[in-house]
């Protein structure tokens, strides 16, 4: 009954999107306020019922209810509770519902946010109806979560035992809302370009859903990235997998949107850019969840297996996109952009981040989709992977951070290059010393690392200086100093704290990946292996029993060179019965920056008795590269919580307070 | 999965694919076995470089030093071997390329229909920087403030905003 429920539910969302995209319209053009009002109310009411659905789906979860399909194929009576609420969004039509819940949701904000002119608005929740109605007709024609199974099933198929994991439950809800967080500010470029008017307000308006939306991509990437590491037993954290990338992808032209909506917030300039970048970002995500989700890359074979879903995604992507991208190719030359400024300026150091940022997303794109596009046109197969990913990527990225520093010091319209430096010889005094310091005192010796060290310190204590010379620190009387810091807008140490978090990654990303080091031994009980100046020593092995699974468990002691205890590793190899799969569940001892990563393997019998396969990596500095995306995210909600941004949110609670429009019918 | 009919069992298997950052495989990084190493271990570590750049043809997204598949471990010991008898990386990779084509290395090599990958970046840095410097002569500079006076200004508006 629930699950019919639900069912009608979607079926509503439909309508009620299909409504909202027609008296939206039709508001604007007679620039009747009801009419538009309607419109938003509706909006309301799509996603009032799109959560309903949702509900009906994890109830089904919940209570294990093998007659719908989604849940028999991917749910178990034994699995933890978590792991069936996330199960409703661990398949392919759940995702989907998941992304639904998304669009509507901020399809609802856009319409309870009071701040917006008038046809603007309306011509934002109409696009926002748009996109939802593609969705969600997608959602319950081709891929309708809800579906009933002629035949009941005894018990259900599980979720893939990887799946089950506390960070990869919390890694779609994120990555979904940052990448469905971009569809506002699709829409709201879309409108603008409808209304022909992008100014310095405009770029106001969409920040705070750039800053959101970016914000959350960024603790979901991190989220997936952490639960690659330590879930997947292979020691690393990035594999410029097609699947990471379709992720990076929006997240690196969010992240030039960011900066170029700042330069025509504050000076105008750059409008049409903007604009492009603000439908590239959620062309990006719904990309993403194209390659995904239609299989054309994890599998070149799963495409074929249900084509009529690619080719629908496909479709909507080509709608959406296409649609947006002809009507910016036909109203963007008529946007004014005339505020000048020469290349060293403030202007010019976030344009040179946009160039550096829009190249880097086009290394990403053109490394992912070569491969498809060579096989479509002759049919040679190629693999574009890693080394050339990391080469061109670096080469991107290090020009931006030796810029990076200098950008915010340099004045709006026509900075001063060597004043800015001035500033910073502090920050390229430390660079230097903590390059040397690296190249000389750590063995192997690396000279890209000691850069890498090089480039995360003067990036790092630059937004330091910056800070410091905002605040006139050491300059002022402490006193001074303190009210200054406490007046500067929350943007601003949203800024530094994001510029921290990325030279914190830096720094992290370089001492991984030159210094990571592996051992792989064969261990019987009592034989103990080096590690990168520790010892893992294999005491016992023994059986353990989880809820829905059973598994071999060893335990080693992990010393370091003076015989101390660091901890006890307890690496296991799980096997799921109800999906017959076989995982390592991986142990880590943490230190304060590294990690020392134990996995075990199989068991080798051999003439002196059994033996295990045991794996250890030392990760040196790992703990950055998960932190630096964290700061940056922080800086994100600093920002965010900026008092220029919160009469939009007064506004919009004030809107809340009055009785809302009812939904069309 | 047997209970399942036949097209439940296909989405099943789709819906397996799905979840973001699945599409590396359980248990990889074998190809530390030590039952396999070579003895010389500089030799095994240029093997291991190599591996890196191998594509395993049967998975998803893998090198062959990531992926523990039979035809991963198998690539890896001609590669061994290869190593071990002492040919160049160009000769074991030209001897990978003739068995399997271009897909099994991991970094394409230079060739009219790959130049994309290399002269696409490179062409929106030149087009960016085209348009940062065609914009300046297009707009003649308006006799503004001067660089005190715009400090002043902005010290002034920062005072007031907060």
């Amino acid at each position: 009954m629930i699950d019919e429920l639900g069912q009608f539910a979607l079926v509503l969302a439909l309508a009620l999107s299909l409504a909202q995209v027609g008296l939206s319209i039709a508001g604007r053009v007679r620039r009747d306020a009801s009419l538009a009002g309607a419109g938003e109310g509706a909006a309301l009411g799509a996603f009032i019922a799109i959560a309903l659905g949702f509900l009906a789906l994890i109830h089904a979860f919940v209570t294990s209810d093998f007659s719908v399909l989604n849940v028999a194929a991917n749910s178990h009576t034994a699995k933890p509770l978590i792991y069936k609420v996330a199960g409703a969004w661990g398949s392919h039509e759940g995702s989907i519902l998941l992304w639904c819940l998304m669009l509507t949701g901020y399809g609802a904000a856009v319409a309870a946010s009071g701040k917006l002119p008038f046809g603007l608005k309306a011509s934002a929740v109409a696009t926002q109806g748009l996109l939802g109605a593609l969705f969600i007709g997608y959602m319950v024609f081709a891929s309708n979560p809800l579906t009933r199974l002629p035949e009941l099933p005894v018990q259900g198929n599980s979720l893939n035992p990887l799946l089950q994991d506390p960070a990869l439950a919390a890694h779609p809800p994120f990555l979904y809302s940052g990448y469905v967080g971009f569809s506002v500010v699709f829409s709201l470029s879309v409108a603008a370009l409808v209304e022909g008017r992008v100014d310095p307000a405009w770029a106001r308006w969409i920040r705070p859903w750039t800053l959101a939306a970016w914000s959350l991509l960024t603790v979901g990437i991190t989220l997936g990235s952490f639960w690659a590491y330590y879930e997947l037993g292979w020691g690393g954290w990035w594999a410029w997998d097609p699947v990471e990338n379709a992720s990076f992808m929006p997240w690196l032209l969010g992240t030039a949107l960011l900066h170029s909506a700042a330069v025509t917030e504050k000076r105008g300039a750059l409008a049409s850019w903007t604009v492009l970048l603000g439908i590239g970002a959620f062309t990006l995500s719904m990309m993403g969840a194209f390659l995904v989700r239609s299989g054309v890359l994890t599998s070149v074979h799963a495409f074929a297996i249900d084509p009529r879903r690619g080719v629908l995604l496909l479709g909507i992507l080509g709608i959406a996109a296409g649609g947006a991208l002809a009507l910016y190719a036909w109203r963007a030359p008529a946007l004014k952009d005339e505020a000048a400024f020469t290349p060293v300026s403030r202007e010019g150091a976030l344009f040179l981040n946009n160039v550096l940022l829009a190249a880097a997303t086009a290394v990403v794109l053109i490394g992912t989709l070569l491969p498809l596009i060579r096989a479509a046109i002759d049919g040679t197969p190629i693999s574009v992977g890693a080394p050339y990913f990391n080469l061109t990527f670096t080469a991107l990225l290090a020009p931006a951070l030796i810029a990076l520093p200098a950008g915010p010091l340099l004045a709006w319209k026509r900075g001063d290059l060597p004043a800015a430096l001035r500033r910073l010889w502090l920050a390229a005094v430390i660079a230097l010393a903590a390059a040397l310091a690296t190249f000389g005192l750590v063995t192997p010796r690396s000279l890209l690392a000691a850069c890498g060290i090089a480039l995360g310190g003067w990036v790092i204590f630059g937004a330091l200086a910056e800070a410091a010379d905002r605040v006139k620190a050491f300059r002022a009387p402490w006193r001074e100093v303190g009210r200054r810091a406490g007046g500067l807008p929350r943007g601003a140490w949203g800024m530094t704290l994001a510029h921290i978090g990325i030279g914190v990654f830096a720094l992290g990303a370089s001492f991984e990946t030159a210094w990571r080091a592996e051992a792989t031994e064969v261990l019987r009980l009592g034989q103990s292996m080096h590690l990168a100046g520790f010892e893992l020593r294999l005491d016992r092995v023994g059986q353990v029993f989880g809820p829905n699974f059973e598994a071999e468990r060893a335990h080693l002691r992990v010393t370091d060179r003076a015989g101390r205890l660091i901890c006890e590793a307890a690496p296991e190899r799980r096997l799921y019965a109800a999906g017959g799969q076989t995982i390592s569940g991986v142990a880590i001892c943490p230190r304060v920056l590294d990690d020392v990563y134990v996995v075990e393997g199989d068991r080798r019998d051999a003439a002196g008795g059994p033996g295990w396969l045991i794996r250890g990596y030392w990760n040196p500095w790992v703990r950055f590269v998960f932190l630096g995306p964290l700061l940056m995210a922080l800086g994100g909600l600093v920002s965010l919580s900026d008092r220029r941004l919160r009469f939009a949110i007064t506004a919009r609670a004030r809107a809340a307070r009055q009785p809302a429009p009812a939904p069309a019918e | 999965m047997r209970w399942l009919p036949r097209a439940t069992l296909t989405r099943a298997v789709l819906a397996r694919a799905a979840l973001p950052l699945i599409a590396t495989a359980l248990l990889c990084a074998a190809a530390a076995d030590p039952a396999d190493r070579l003895a010389n271990p500089r030799q095994e570590a240029h093997a291991r470089q190599l591996f890196r750049d191998v594509r395993c043809l049967v998975c998803q997204s893998q090198s062959i030093d990531e992926s523990d598949a039979p035809l991963a471990h198998d690539l890896r010991q001609v590669i061994r071997a290869q190593v071990a008898d002492g040919r160049t990386d160009d000769q074991i990779k030209s001897f990978l390329v003739a068995r399997y084509g271009q897909f099994v290395l991991l970094t394409p090599k230079a060739s009219l229909g790959n130049a994309v990958l290399w002269a696409g970046p490179v062409l929106v840095v030149i087009a960016g920087a085209a348009a940062l410097f065609s914009r300046r002569s297009k707009t003649p500079e308006p006799p503004g403030l001067s660089v005190e006076e715009e400090a002043d200004v902005e010290k002034l508006s920062r005072e007031q905003a907060s």
